[in-house]
């Protein structure tokens, strides 16, 4: 009976680690537009290298908010309702962040196109940064028990979810200028590479100290103690991660964005394969955790879903690997200048 | 105010700034998708340029829509705790099919159609447009098959201090969702058709690419006028099913005091829910209220005094909201008639009066669907899942009034600002017109 939670537990850390793979890329162009391109055509450039895909990869993010509802509903309830001010935050910075992409080409005026340059740095940053700080303090735990919730805006502020929020960035970051560097051509390109590099460094630093971290802020490692085979997980990432450089010194950086994706992708999974059974462990009393069992929906529900699960992701995964195809071809300034449709 | 009536005016204004956007997007996806497919069978240039300038004006459009959507699938979460999970277990799996199933169908070819120009064939090119127009007529389905289940809810039983599904199929066709979604999306058509038609006669008036106009005018408006009953008969059954599971609702819209056999259609109608009658009540037509409830002149209808007044919905906006709606609903039918009559006739173009009308008729079918929804989520109320939880249980516990106070503050700023901007480029690149050229179709090399 309980091989429906597990699944769904194993769905949730797919939707929001291929979540994280795919919008970390748009987050790391967005606030590092500032400093890969020097002119409004570069920028041009950059925006539209993310365009035909910008909007499908944060569906993953409603898909994962979705499936959170639908398979673990007090879980969607009281993570949403106890981060409220931190989601917030992050609603307003994904609704301008949209926008800007769509509206910034619309008026050829140098004042309007900055502001929404500013807009795309700030509202690029700011998910990335809460995203990580949010699942930090998933990780390490909320101050909940009977009587509710104990924290704040303030209180997700401590030093594991800063550490957390910058490793999101600093990922983020070297990911979406290795996705720069392949899809632009040309100085673009090179720069994107280059500012890849550079910020592999303190992205290194920042991941072997949240390792070590974990094991003091959270229970994470509890897990793997118990099944030590688990350390295949975070291997993975630690190796990934240091392929990333390895193809960056080879200057391969379509292997090097491979190997950031897996990165991500196997960060989240370290973390999330911590939580097990939880989702939401309470720092406070483990008896008050919201866990796969005590927070999921019927077992009607759930084996329901698992069949919508199980035709359309899938399906999704077909057609969008479909479209990354058709537009895998890097995007050159002839390209946004001569097509009247590109942002 | 307290935190219920906070959390409930902000869901209002999220939920009506995000509905100024989606109708337009329902109804001018499937718009353009027609203009392009028009081109791919006639080659006719006029059509390539048809589907450029109002596909234009679509993504405008469809980019406040999307975003301002996201807020829609946090916010039950955000604000509505205590709601979600009570009714997660059933209310969960629509949204979190209409982002598998719909959201991802739309996005995905929605960015195709925009830069995948020259990357497809004409044909293929035409059907990404249709599967996001496709994508998007979807995610309606899903997500008023959720509400569909506020309203009447079917397919489960109240278990573990929780309702829980136990029959999806009858979640999924509940008749209650379907009428409402084939009368939302048939608005939505409508009012697509008359932005395209209050446009072209914006630019007719203007004598600007008068054949390009006609052409935009004649197709929008057989689209808008057979939406426009399709609007009236789904309307009409929605009643009828409304009288049947929803009695506060359907008594509230036509401010129906005591319960009576044979009702009367008053004309001339005032509510006075204070003293639980109706101020005025005349020019009655005997029998047409019954006969609208449940297409017979004898059959009874619940009267509001029938229920204990925490279960009434407030009557004086329902009511107001359902008379306009439908004198709105009666209207636009009528000039989308005309609006299909006209152009046969060869000055029309000159019959400077009804192009005016037209421009001046935009705001129309927007009125019309924000009230709609008024009747719709007011006349639910004190509900939020009629009969079975009240809206005001819903509420978050764990969220302070000064926090909604303030995200209501941020988003009212937030959306007022978007909003603003959004209307401002709509009305730009409206007026702007369609483009001369059209390289963006023909290949580079050609063009070189």
């Amino acid at each position: 009976m309980e091989m429906l939670q597990i699944t769904w537990f194993v769905l949730w850390a797919v939707l929001w680690s291929v979540y994280f793979m795919l919008d970390g890329f748009v987050f790391g162009i967005g606030f590092l537009s500032g400093f890969i391109a020097k002119n409004d055509t570069e920028k041009r450039v950059l925006i539209n290298s993310i365009g035909p895909v910008w909007d499908g990869n944060e569906v993953w993010l409603l898909t994962a908010g979705g499936a959170t509802f639908a398979a673990f509903p007090t879980t969607y309830a009281l993570m949403f309702s106890y981060l409220y001010t931190a989601l917030l935050l992050l609603l307003f910075s994904l609704i301008v962040r949209g926008v800007s992409f769509e509206f910034r080409g619309k008026i050829d005026s140098p004042l309007w196109k900055s502001s929404w340059d500013t807009a795309i740095i700030v509202s690029s940053f700011l998910p990335a940064l809460l995203f990580g700080v949010a699942f930090g303090n998933i990780f390490s735990g909320l101050p909940m028990d009977a009587a509710g919730y104990h924290g704040g805006l303030i209180s997700l502020l401590n030093p594991y979810g800063i550490l957390t929020g910058l490793l999101f960035v600093f990922l983020f970051a070297v990911h979406g200028a290795l996705y720069a560097t392949v899809k632009t051509t040309g100085e673009l390109s090179a720069r994107a590479f280059a500012l890849a590099k550079l910020l592999w460094i303190p992205l290194l630093l920042i991941a072997v100290v949240f390792l070590g971290y974990t094991a003091y802020a959270t229970k994470l490692y509890n897990n793997y103690m118990k099944v030590p085979v688990l350390f295949v997980v975070p291997a993975i990432a630690v190796l990934s991660l240091v392929a990333v450089e390895g193809f960056m010194m080879l200057k391969k950086p379509l292997s090097a964005f491979t190997a950031s994706c897996l990165t991500i992708v196997f960060v989240v999974v370290t973390g999330v394969a911590g939580l097990f059974p939880n989702l939401i462990p309470s720092s406070l009393d483990p008896a008050f955790s919201l866990t796969i069992f005590n927070s999921s929906s019927s077992q009607y529900t759930l084996a329901i879903m698992t069949v919508v699960a199980g035709i359309f992701v899938p399906t999704v995964i077909l057609y969008k690997i479909w479209a990354y195809r058709l537009f895998r071809a890097p995007v050159t300034e002839k390209d946004v200048l001569e097509n009247h449709e590109a942002y | 105010m307290d935190i219920v009536a906070l959390s409930r005016l902000q869901f209002a204004v999220t939920t009506m700034f995000h509905f100024i956007f989606v109708p337009l997007t329902l109804g001018l996806s499937v718009l353009t998708a027609w203009f392009e497919t028009r081109y791919v069978q006639t080659g006719d240039e006029t059509y390539l340029r048809m589907t450029k300038f109002w596909g234009k004006l679509f993504l405008i459009n469809f980019a406040l829509g999307v975003v301002t959507g996201i807020t829609q699938e946090f916010q039950f979460g955000m604000n509505w705790a205590e709601y979600s999970r009570y009714v997660g277990d059933i209310f969960g799996a629509p949204l979190a099919i209409e982002a598998t199933a719909a959201f991802f169908l739309e996005s995905v070819f929605i960015g195709v159609w925009i830069f995948g120009w020259d990357k497809l064939s004409k044909k293929a090119h035409a059907t990404t447009i249709w599967l996001a127009a496709f994508g998007t007529n979807l995610s309606a389905l899903w997500i008023l098959i959720a509400n569909g289940w506020m309203q009447k809810p079917v397919g489960f039983v109240l278990r573990n201090g929780r309702a829980e599904m136990n029959d999806f199929a009858a979640v999924v066709f509940n008749p209650y969702a379907w009428f409402k979604f084939l009368h939302t999306v048939t608005s939505g058509y409508v009012l697509a058709g008359f932005f395209v038609m209050g446009i072209a006669a914006w630019h007719l008036l203007k004598k600007n690419e008068v054949p390009f106009f006609v052409c935009s005018f004649k197709n929008a408006a057989v689209f808008a006028f057979v939406s426009s009953l399709a609007v009236a008969v789904t309307g009409d059954f929605h009643a009828v099913e409304i009288a049947k599971v929803q009695p506060t609702k359907f008594a509230a819209m036509e401010s129906v005091w005591e319960t009576q056999k044979g009702a009367p259609m008053h004309l001339m109608l005032w509510p006075d829910e204070a003293n639980e009658r109706n101020a005025v009540a005349t020019a009655s037509v005997p029998g047409a209220l019954s006969f609208l409830a449940f297409h017979d002149t004898n059959a009874e209808v619940k009267g509001l005094k029938d229920f204990p007044k925490d279960e009434r919905p407030p009557v004086l906006p329902v009511f107001l909201s359902f008379r306009i709606m439908a004198g709105l609903g009666a209207l636009i039918a009528g000039l989308a008639f005309l609006a299909v009559i006209m152009p046969r006739w060869s000055r029309f173009v000159d019959f400077k009066i009804f192009l005016f009308i037209m421009v001046a008729a935009i705001p129309l079918p927007y009125l019309a669907i924000q009230l709609g929804w008024l009747v719709a989520e007011l006349g639910r109320q004190p509900w939020a899942v009629y009969g079975v939880m009240k809206t005001a249980v819903g509420v978050s516990k764990s969220v302070t009034s000064l926090q909604v106070l303030g995200s209501l503050i941020g988003y009212t700023a937030l959306y007022g600002l978007l909003g603003a901007i959004d209307i401002y480029l709509l009305v730009k690149y409206a007026k702007l017109g369609p483009e001369k050229s059209h390289s963006g179709m023909i290949p580079a090399k050609e063009v070189a």
